[in-house]
């Protein structure tokens, strides 16, 4: 359901119009005055038997499933961008200095006998890195010194030179309690049972044959890794990859090609992005989690073929993630296999954030949703988050394994991964499965789910606008203005808590946040810790935006006019 | 007790004025041009607002007035 505050009266009566409604979700009439607002609150309910004759999907979700995506204030909004003109003007006004050699020029710049060649350092970005990012830059990149599990300890650094140069103080800030890592399960430690076994396998296979697995780069330990990743989801067959970001950018392009079409999820990964560029495929990106926006993609793909030849696709492959990182948002996948099984399409499905994170014993979103893991054609992961490890998986049936085996650059050509990570993350997984005779992996599992819950609820309660999902451990919290991006990382640290802030490209330009990944290992002192320091420094930045009283029950129906019909 | 209640307030208020306009990440020299060329804006604003609207008002209200069936300048003129 939209609550959309510019267009109240006009849509008002055609959502009380029942007659007006289609059964497969398409939007009735053109409403000419409704704005396409990507992050528009919609409530997502479907749980109840009491909202089924308006949900068209209603038997799909076993469980309530809430979303909000609160609009940006309008004052809030005007402010961000007045903020955005008077940096944009210093920034001019700095690059006159430069360019008339006023003031001393740091970055880099063209060099004289290139001066009559295409501009390298002129575009939007290039503006942005030098006079904008650059005045906050000390709230990235921040190096640690100890392992990055609940808490860890940072290097202290200074700028002389407003974060042109850092130097090294030398002191070090210790047990910052670090709310940014991926760490979702708290497997990165350098203690314990995980640990030890990569400690022993380094001694017993050493750290890596320089070779690829299709050589003689192959060891038991990865087909035990492929057997038990396998296991693990529920798949037929599985096989591992060496780098996660790898692991998309080369197998799309194994998958598809020309002739074939891909549906992305307009959110998606650089690295989905990647491989679906790189594969050649027609690409055609639908509004985050917009089934209606997919559905119409999927119709017109059906209905008129390719291009020019209108030739029906030879395979259409729809991208999706788990989890996505930047919104907290949980794909809406029952519908997706729903759409996927009525037009008979591919489903890709990255769990980067969700593998591990979600679902009753971990399995990811799949197991989240009470779905059969033989649904999804490609399930793909990775092992750098929540098992504490790095690379990626790839798993589904055994054709299609055998398939990449053969035919995927990153099986071919990469190197084989090396035996202690690979321990690790089989120790980590077997202590999620509970194979090591502990319910240690499941603890660790209902205590994020816990943490979780408990911090989003205690973020809201503050008035703080909170994107996502209720249950996705991804917390993004909204800062929107620029100096707050750069005040709110220093005010955290100072106060010894290490958050993670994102501002443009990695967002749109107003949309500026700070975002908070929820770990295992964090314990209720220090959530509390962290939430009265939020807290605080809210207060001091003025961070609550958030004008929606929190809604005790789900009981607003799912209403499919949620979704705009999108007209390209 | 109070003069430093107050003396807090105002500086909060630096703060989010600082904040709001970015000037929390200008370099001070940036800093000082800004505030200067704010200032010298609003001071502009003060002084021509309080020159020019009495004037302005004073105008409209004739305006009005004679609008609203009140007695002719110029037939006050020929009558005297």
């Amino acid at each position: 359901m939209v609550l959309n505050m510019t267009e109240g009266p006009v849509k008002k009566p055609v959502n009380g119009n029942g007659c007006c409604r289609t059964s497969n979700g398409v939007k009735p009439g053109m409403n000419g005055c409704v704005k396409n607002h990507l992050y528009q609150q919609h409530s997502y309910c479907s749980s109840d038997e009491k909202s089924s004759h308006i949900c068209h999907n209603g038997g799909i979700y076993k469980r309530p499933f809430k979303e909000s995506f609160e609009e940006t204030p309008m004052l809030v909004a005007v402010l961000t961008y007045m903020g955005y003109g008077i940096l944009t003007l210093f920034g001019y006004l700095r690059d006159f200095l430069r360019e008339w050699k006023i003031e001393k020029c740091h970055n880099a710049t063209e060099r004289e006998e290139q001066k009559d060649f295409v501009p390298l350092y002129q575009d939007f970005e290039n503006f942005y890195t030098r006079n904008l990012y650059m005045r906050i830059r000390d709230s990235w990149n921040r190096p640690i010194c100890s392992v990055p599990g609940a808490k860890f300890d940072i290097l202290e650094r200074v700028s002389y030179d407003y974060n042109w140069t850092f130097k090294y103080t030398g002191r070090i800030v210790n047990d910052v309690i670090n709310m940014g890592s991926y760490n979702y399960l708290g497997f990165a430690e350098n203690s314990g049972v995980c640990a030890d076994a990569a400690a022993e396998m380094t001694l017993k296979y050493g750290v890596g044959v320089c070779s690829t697995r299709r050589e003689i780069g192959n060891l038991d330990k990865h087909e035990e890794l492929e057997k038990l990743v396998a296991k693990f989801l529920g798949v037929e067959a599985s096989m591992a990859f060496g780098m996660g970001f790898a692991t998309n950018s080369m197998n799309i392009p194994a998958l598809v090609g020309k002739g074939c079409l891909i549906l992305s999820d307009e959110l998606n990964h650089a690295s989905l992005v990647l491989g679906a560029r790189l594969s050649g495929a027609t690409i055609r990106v639908f509004k985050h989690n917009n089934m209606q926006s997919l559905e119409k993609l999927l119709k017109d793909a059906i209905v008129h073929g390719q291009p020019r030849t209108h030739r029906p696709w030879k395979k259409i492959l729809i991208l999706v993630e788990g989890i996505y990182s930047m919104e907290g948002s949980i794909v809406h996948l029952p519908d997706i296999i729903a759409l996927k099984k009525k037009y008979k399409a591919y489903l890709y499905l990255d769990e980067a954030h969700s593998i591990g994170a979600l679902g009753p014993t971990g399995r990811g979103v799949v197991e989240y949703f009470g779905l059969d893991p033989r649904d999804v054609d490609i399930m793909m992961g990775t092992f750098t988050k929540s098992f504490g490890a790095a690379g990626g998986y790839i798993g589904g049936t055994k054709e299609l394994v055998d398939y990449l085996r053969t035919h995927s650059h990153s099986a071919v050509y990469a190197t084989s991964m090396s035996p202690p990570v690979v321990e690790q993350i089989i120790t980590s997984m077997k202590c999620i499965m509970g194979e090591d005779g502990t319910t240690l992996g499941q603890e660790r599992v209902q205590q994020l789910a816990e943490n979780t819950r408990y911090f989003r609820r205690k973020l809201q309660e503050m008035g703080f606008i909170i994107y996502g999902n209720d249950d996705s451990p991804v917390v993004p919290m909204m800062l929107y203005m620029p100096a707050k991006i750069g005040a709110f990382g220093r005010e955290m640290l100072k106060r010894n808590i290490g958050v993670v802030v994102v501002g443009f490209p990695a967002t749109p330009i107003i949309e500026s946040r700070a975002r908070f990944c929820v770990s295992a290992a964090h314990t209720k002192e220090m959530l509390d810790t962290a939430l009265n320091v939020i807290n605080e420094v809210g207060d001091l930045l003025q961070l609550k935006y958030s004008r929606h009283r929190l809604v005790p029950l789900l009981d607003r129906p799912f209403d499919e006019t949620t979704y705009e019909e999108n007209e390209d | 007790m109070d003069v430093k209640r107050f003396k807090e307030y105002i500086s909060w208020l630096y703060y989010q004025y600082l904040l709001v306009t970015c000037s929390y990440v200008l370099e001070p020299w940036e800093q000082s041009i800004f505030n200067t060329v704010l200032l010298t804006v609003v001071a502009m604003v003060v002084y021509t607002a309080y020159v020019f609207i009495p004037i302005h008002i004073r105008l409209a209200l004739e305006f009005f007035s004679s609008l609203c069936g009140g007695q002719h300048e110029s037939t006050v003129a020929i009558m005297s």
